[in-house]
C-alpha cells in the first residue's frame, strides 16, 4: 500500500536529495531540489497526519524485515505533529533562505549549505519517525554534523570556535545516549522502542535501568539545551548564518525534546519517571528555573540573535516543566509550546535576518529607527515577542494558559506563579528591543522607508499570520496537542 | 432588524471600521480624522442604545465568536451593567472626539493617524470588555485595552513618555497576567467554566483559604482599578494628550478596571459568597485607606493632572470599595459612580486641557484669576468639580449616597468614615482651583489669555450639561443598577 | 572468564574518564578531538563486550551448530565507528579553518583573539 511508504518517503527522499545536491553543487539548481524536498515532504506530512487520524497509527518495517530484526518506523499523533513542524519550517526556511544568505555566504559554498541543510532536514525527520533507539541514535548524528557544517557558514569568524564548541558538546551528547541505549540492549536484548516498553516493566528495579535512564536523560538533555547542558547554543544561534539560524530555533531541539518525552513515557515503563525514580521533580525544578533566570540573562544581550537564543533556552525551560509535570495535561501543554514556540521564534530569527539584509547588522543599536524605517520587519519581531511574554490573541498566551492550567491542576500554585514571573522577565527583555526599535531616534539620520525585500518578508509574515491566527483559534493545535500526549502516556482519550 | 445578539458584535467592530477609514480615507484628507471618529461613535453610541432598549424586552443572548480551545470560548453577552458601561464609554467618545479636534490641533501634536488608530482600538477592547460574556474575553479585550493604549501614553516619543510608558506597561501587565489570569485560570481549574452568570459560579464547596486568595488576586490583579500600592501607572499616564488622559484615563482604561472588578464580585463570586469570605473586609480597608491616602497627595500636588490623576485614584477606590462591602446598595452606588464619575472626570480633564492649550498652563498655582479670561472653561469645571465632591445638583450625588449607604450597611464606621473624609477632601482639593479663578485677579501676563477653541467649548458644554441632566435623570442608571441586584 | 569480562567494563570506564578529563583540559584543539575519539572507543568496547558470549565462536556459518557471540553489537558498532570517523573528520577541518582564521589552533589563544575584538 502507498500509504504505508510515506513514512519511508520522509526520510528517503531528502537522502537521496542530499548527495544529488553535493554532486551538482550549482547554487540556484541546489536550491530548487531542496525546495522540491519540502515541498514533498510538507504534503507528505500532512498525508501522514491525515492517515494516521482516519486509520491510527503507522508501522512501517524498513526493507520489510519484521520488527526485532529490522528497524521499524512508527508514527503516531506524536510524531506525526512533530514531523509537520520540522517540514514546514523546512520549507519556509528554504524559501526564505536565497536572499539571505546571498548576503552572507559566498556563492561557491551555497551548494554545499543547501546539501548540509537537506541532511539536516533528512536527520530531524528520522528522529522524529524512527521506531528503533539504535537509528535515533543514527540520525541524530546526521542531524548534528551537518548542524555543525551549517553554524561553520557564518559570516564572523567565531561562528567556527562556536560550531567546534558544539561539536564536542554534541558528540559527549550522543555518546551518552549510546552508552545509555547500550546498557538497555544488554537488559532487554531489544532496540525496539515497543519491544523495550514491553520488557522493561519486569526489569525496573535493576540498577542497570537506573544508570541507562540517566546516560539517555542527560544525552537527550544536552542535545535540547535544557539548563544547565545549554553552553553551546547562545554562540551557535549568534554566528549562524540568519536562515540557518531560523531553522535551527524552530527544529533543532525540538526533534530532542520530542525523543526525550516518547522514552521518559512511553519506552521507560510507566510511572519510571515520576514514580519510581521522582525524576520528574528535578527536571520541573531545572525547568521553571531556567525559564526565569535565561530570560533575566536576555535581558543583558546587546546582539539581537544571542538574545532570543538565551530566550529559547528559557522556552525550553518552559517546555521542560511540562514534561516535568509528567501529567496528561502538562504533556500536552510541552507539546502545544513546541508547535507555538517553533512559529514565533522563526518568525522572530526570520525578521532578525530581514533587519540585517537592511542594515548589516543585528546588534540592538542597529534597530534605531528600524520602527520607522522597516515596519513590517519590525513588526513581525514585536508580535513574536509579544507572543513570547504570552499577550492574549498570540499562541504564547495559548501555550501559558495550557501550562499554568497543568500546574494548577496538580495545586502548584508557586509554579503558576513562577512561569507568570517569568512571562514578566519576557516582557523585559522584549521592551527592551520595543523602546529602542520606536522611541531611540537618531536625529542625524533621515528616516527612509527602507524595507526588506518580499522573499525574506513573506516566509516572516506567514509565520507571523499562523501566530496570531493560532492564537485565537487554537482547537487545532490544541487538541493535536492533547491527542499527542494522550498516546504518548497512554491514557485512552 | 438586526438581533439584538449581532448588535453586540457591531459594537466591536465599529471602532475598527473607524481604524480603516481612518487608514485608507485619512490618508487622502487628514483633516476628516475626528470628524471619522466622531461619527463612529455616534453609531456605536446608537448601537449600545438599542442594546439597552433590546435589554428591556428580556435577556439578550450570547454570541460566541470563536472557541480557542475546548470549553473556553470568546464570546459576548450584554448585562445591564455592561450596558451602562458601554453606553458610557461610547457616548464620552463622541465628546472626546469633538474636543480632540480642537485640542490636538490646537496644541500642534504630530502623529494624528496613529493617535486616532489607537484611540478607536482602545474603545473597541474597552467595548470588548463591556459586553464579555465571560473571564476569558474579557481579559483578551483587558490585555489587548492595555497594549493599545501605550502608544497612546508614550505619544510624545520623549525620555519622559518613555519612562512612563515602562510603568504603565509593567504595573498593568505584571498584575495582570502574574494575578488576574492566574486567578482566572484557577477559577476554570476549580469550577470549569469563566462564564458571567447571575448569583456567582464559585460556590460554597471550595475551600475558604482559596476563595479568600482568589479574591485577592482578583483585586488586586485588576490592576486598571488602581488599588494602592498598584497605582502608579495612573500618574504616569499623565504624559499622555489630554483626550487620552480625558476619556482613557479617567473613563475606558480605568472604568474597565473597576467594572472588572464589579463583574468578579457579582458574577463571578456572588455577593452572597462574597460577604462570607473573611478577606472582603480587609481588601475594603485596602479601598478606604487608597481613599484617604491619595485625597491628602492630591492635595500636595501643583500639577493640575496630577492632583486629578490622584483624585481618579481615589475615586475608583469608591467604587471597590462600592463592590467590597457586597450588599445591594453598595453595587448599586458603585455602578452609578462609575458613571457619574466618568462624566464628573472628564470634564475636568477637558478643563485642564483647555487651560493648556490656551494659556500653555500646568500648574495650579498659575491659574489665579484665569476665570474671568476663560468662564466657560471654569464654570464647567466647577460643575466636574462638585459632581466629585458629591453634591447636589450633579449625578454624582445619588452615587456616593448609595456608596454611603452600603458603607453603612455593614455598620463598619471606619469606612464610612473614609467615604465622607474622602469627600471632604475632594472638596478642599478642587474647589478652591475654580474659586480662585474667579476672585483672584489676573496674575501678570494673563491679561492676553483668550478662551480656548470652540470645538473644546462645545465638548465642555456638552460633558457638563450631562453632569447635571444625571442629577434630573437617573432613573435609567437605576434601572440597570436594579435588575442586577434583583436577579441576586 | 568472568573476571575477563568485568576487567573489560573496568577499562571501559578508565578510558572514558581518561578521554573527558582530556576533552575539558585540553587545550589544543586536535587534542580535544583525539579525547573526543578515546571518549567514543570507549563506548565500542563496552558494546563489543556485551556481544560476547562466553566460549562462542565467531557468528559465521558452520556446519554444526554452535554457540556463537551476539553479532548485532558489532554491527551497530559498524555503524558508530562510522559516525565517529565522520565527526573527526569534520572536527579536523573545522580546526583547519580555525587556525586560518585566528592562526593558532590553542583553545585560550582562540578565545583571547576573541575577547580582543
Amino acid at each position: 500500500m502507498l500509504s504505508l511508504h510515506l513514512s519511508a518517503l520522509q526520510v528517503v527522499i531528502p537522502l537521496l536529495a542530499a548527495p544529488l545536491c553535493a554532486i551538482i553543487r550549482i547554487p540556484g539548481v541546489t536550491w530548487l531540489i531542496a525546495l522540491a524536498v519540502g515541498i514533498a515532504s510538507s504534503i507528505n506530512s500532512i498525508a501522514i497526519l491525515l492517515h494516521i487520524n482516519r486509520f491510527g497509527e503507522i508501522v512501517y518495517s524498513l526493507g520489510g524485515w519484521a520488527a526485532p530484526f529490522g528497524i521499524e518506523y512508527r508514527i503516531d499523533s506524536a510524531n506525526a505533529l512533530i514531523l509537520l513542524i520540522i517540514s514546514f519550517i523546512y520549507l519556509l526556511g528554504i524559501i526564505y533562505a536565497p536572499a539571505s544568505i546571498k548576503t552572507e555566504v559566498p556563492e561557491k559554498s551555497q551548494g554545499w549549505l543547501y546539501t548540509a541543510w537537506i541532511l539536516c532536514f533528512t536527520g530531524l525527520s528520522g528522529i522524529t519517525i524512527s521506531g528503533d533507539v539504535f537509528n535515533v541514535f543514527v540520525f541524530l548524528e546526521v542531524s548534528s554534523l551537518s548542524t555543525y557544517i551549517l553554524i561553520s557558514f557564518g559570516q564572523d569568524k567565531r561562528c567556527l570556535t562556536a560550531a567546534f564548541r558544539y561539536l564536542v558538546m554534541g558528540t559527549i551528547a550522543a555518546t551518552f545516549y549510546l552508552v545509555g541505549i547500550g546498557f538497555l540492549y544488554s537488559l532487554t536484548g531489544t532496540l525496539n522502542m515497543a519491544d523495550l516498553a514491553q520488557r522493561l516493566p519486569d526489569l525496573i528495579s535493576q540498577n542497570t535501568v537506573a544508570v541507562a535512564f540517566g546516560f539517555v536523560i542527560v544525552g537527550l538533555a544536552i542535545k535540547m539545551a535544557l539548563f544547565p547542558f545549554h553552553a553551546w547554543l547562545p554562540n551557535a544561534y549568534a554566528y549562524a548564518p540568519n536562515a540557518v539560524t531560523a531553522f535551527l530555533a524552530g527544529t533543532a531541539t525540538k526533534a530532542a525534546v520530542y525523543v526525550f518525552i516518547r522514552l521518559t513515557f512511553e519506552v521507560f515503563p510507566e510511572d519510571y519517571f515520576s514514580g519510581f525514580t521522582s525524576s520528574h521533580h528535578i527536571i520541573l525544578a531545572v525547568g521553571i528555573f531556567s525559564a526565569v533566570i535565561t530570560s533575566a540573562i536576555a535581558i543583558f544581550q546587546d546582539d539581537l540573535k544571542r538574545l532570543f537564543a538565551w530566550s529559547s533556552i528559557g522556552q525550553i525551560g518552559y517546555i521542560a516543566v511540562g514534561v516535568g509535570l509528567a501529567s496528561t495535561a502538562g504533556v500536552a501543554a510541552s507539546f502545544l509550546h513546541l508547535f507555538n514556540h517553533s512559529i514565533m521564534k522563526t518568525a522572530i530569527f526570520m525578521a532578525i535576518g530581514g533587519l540585517f539584509f537592511v542594515t548589516g547588522s543585528t546588534t540592538t543599536a542597529a534597530l534605531k529607527n528600524a520602527g520607522r524605517r522597516m515596519p513590517w520587519t519590525m513588526a513581525a519581531i514585536l508580535i513574536g515577542g509579544l507572543s513570547l511574554i504570552g499577550v492574549p490573541f498570540t499562541t504564547g498566551f495559548i501555550s501559558k494558559w495550557y501550562l499554568v492550567s497543568a500546574s494548577l491542576e496538580q495545586n502548584f500554585w508557586w509554579l503558576a506563579g513562577l512561569i507568570l514571573l517569568g512571562s514578566l522577565v519576557t516582557a523585559a527583555y522584549v521592551w527592551k528591543i520595543v523602546e529602542i526599535a520606536y522611541f531611540r531616534k537618531d536625529p542625524n539620520v533621515k528616516v527612509v522607508r527602507q524595507e526588506a525585500p518580499l522573499s525574506l518578508l513573506i516566509p516572516t509574515w506567514i509565520l507571523v499570520v499562523a501566530n496570531i491566527y493560532f492564537g485565537v483559534d487554537a482547537r487545532f493545535s490544541g487538541s493535536m496537542a492533547t491527542q499527542a500526549a494522550n498516546t504518548i502516556l497512554g491514557v485512552s482519550p | 432588524m438586526m438581533s439584538a445578539s449581532t448588535i453586540q458584535l457591531y459594537c466591536l467592530v465599529a471602532p475598527i471600521v473607524a481604524v480603516v477609514l481612518i487608514v485608507t480615507v485619512g490618508r487622502v484628507f487628514p483633516i476628516l480624522y475626528e470628524t471619522i471618529n466622531a461619527s463612529v461613535a455616534v453609531i456605536t453610541f446608537l448601537l449600545t442604545l438599542s442594546l439597552y432598549s433590546a435589554l428591556g424586552e428580556g435577556t439578550i443572548e450570547s454570541m460566541v465568536l470563536f472557541e480557542p480551545f475546548a470549553g473556553v470560548s470568546i464570546a459576548l453577552q450584554a448585562e445591564p451593567l455592561g450596558i451602562l458601561f458601554a453606553m458610557m464609554a461610547s457616548f464620552l467618545w463622541i465628546i472626546t472626539s469633538i474636543y480632540s479636534f480642537g485640542y490636538m490641533r490646537g496644541h500642534g501634536e504630530t502623529n494624528l493617524a496613529r493617535f486616532n488608530i489607537f484611540f478607536a482600538i482602545a474603545i473597541s477592547s474597552a467595548m470588548g470588555i463591556a459586553l464579555a460574556a465571560n473571564g476569558f474575553t474579557l481579559f483578551l479585550f483587558y490585555e489587548v485595552l492595555t497594549l493599545s493604549t501605550f502608544p497612546l501614553v508614550t505619544h510624545a516619543g520623549s525620555d519622559k513618555a518613555r519612562r512612563a510608558g515602562r510603568i504603565y506597561l509593567f504595573l498593568l501587565l505584571g498584575t495582570s497576567v502574574g494575578m488576574l489570569l492566574l486567578a482566572l485560570i484557577w477559577t476554570w481549574i476549580l469550577t470549569g467554566t469563566l462564564d458571567f452568570r447571575a448569583g456567582g459560579i464559585l460556590d460554597g464547596d471550595i475551600s475558604k483559604t482559596t476563595l479568600n486568595i482568589l479574591l485577592v488576586l482578583y483585586v488586586f490583579g485588576i490592576g486598571k482599578a488602581a488599588l494602592m500600592p498598584f497605582h502608579r501607572w495612573l500618574p504616569a499616564a499623565m504624559v499622555a494628550p489630554t483626550p487620552v488622559s480625558a476619556l482613557l484615563h479617567a473613563v475606558a482604561v480605568v472604568k474597565a478596571g473597576v467594572f472588572s472588578i464589579l463583574k468578579v464580585s457579582i458574577y463571578i463570586f456572588g455577593i452572597d459568597l462574597l460577604q462570607e469570605l473573611e478577606v472582603h473586609r480587609y481588601l475594603a480597608y485596602a479601598a478606604a485607606f487608597t481613599i484617604v491616602a491619595t485625597a491628602i497627595i492630591a492635595l500636595r500636588k501643583d500639577n493640575l493632572k496630577a492632583r486629578l490623576a490622584y483624585s481618579t485614584i481615589g475615586q475608583l477606590s469608591y467604587i471597590v470599595l462600592g463592590a467590597l462591602v457586597a450588599n445591594a446598595a453598595g453595587i448599586v452606588g458603585g455602578g452609578l459612580h462609575m458613571l457619574m464619575h466618568g462624566f464628573g472626570k472628564i470634564t475636568l480633564f477637558f478643563g485642564a486641557g483647555a487651560i493648556l492649550v490656551a494659556t500653555h498652563k500646568t500648574e495650579i498655582s498659575q491659574m489665579r484669576g484665569i476665570g474671568r479670561r476663560m468662564p466657560v472653561t471654569m464654570i464647567t469645571f466647577l460643575i466636574g468639580s462638585i459632581v466629585i465632591v458629591g453634591a447636589p445638583p450633579t449625578g454624582g450625588m445619588w452615587s456616593k449616597w448609595n456608596l454611603l449607604l452600603g458603607a453603612a450597611n455593614t455598620t463598619d464606621w471606619l469606612l464610612l468614615a473614609a467615604l465622607i473624609v474622602g469627600s471632604l477632601l475632594s472638596a478642599l482639593y478642587l474647589l478652591p482651583i475654580a474659586v480662585r479663578a474667579f476672585y483672584h485677579s489676573p496674575d501678570d501676563g494673563n491679561e492676553t489669555i483668550k478662551e480656548a477653541p470652540v470645538s473644546i467649548l462645545i465638548a465642555l458644554i456638552i460633558s457638563a450639561a450631562g453632569c447635571i441632566i444625571l442629577f434630573f435623570a437617573p432613573d435609567f442608571a437605576f434601572d440597570l443598577m436594579n435588575m442586577i441586584t434583583s436577579s441576586e | 572468564m568472568e573476571s575477563i569480562g568485568i576487567v573489560n567494563y573496568w577499562i571501559v570506564i578508565a578510558l572514558m574518564m581518561i578521554a573527558l578529563y582530556i576533552v575539558i583540559s585540553a587545550n589544543n584543539l586536535i587534542k580535544k578531538i583525539i579525547g573526543l575519539n578515546i571518549f567514543q572507543s570507549s563506548v565500542f568496547i563496552l558494546y563489543i563486550s556485551i556481544g560476547k558470549v562466553g566460549g562462542g565462536t565467531a557468528p559465521i556459518l558452520l556446519k554444526e551448530p554452535a554457540v556463537y557471540s551476539n553479532p548485532l553489537p558489532h554491527v551497530l558498532i559498524l555503524t558508530a565507528i562510522v559516525v565517529g570517523v565522520a565527526t573527526t573528520a569534520l572536527g579536523l577541518a573545522l580546526i583547519v579553518r580555525i587556525r586560518s582564521a585566528f592562526g593558532t589552533i590553542d583553545d585560550q589563544d582562540v578565545q583571547q583573539d576573541i575577547e580582543r575584538n
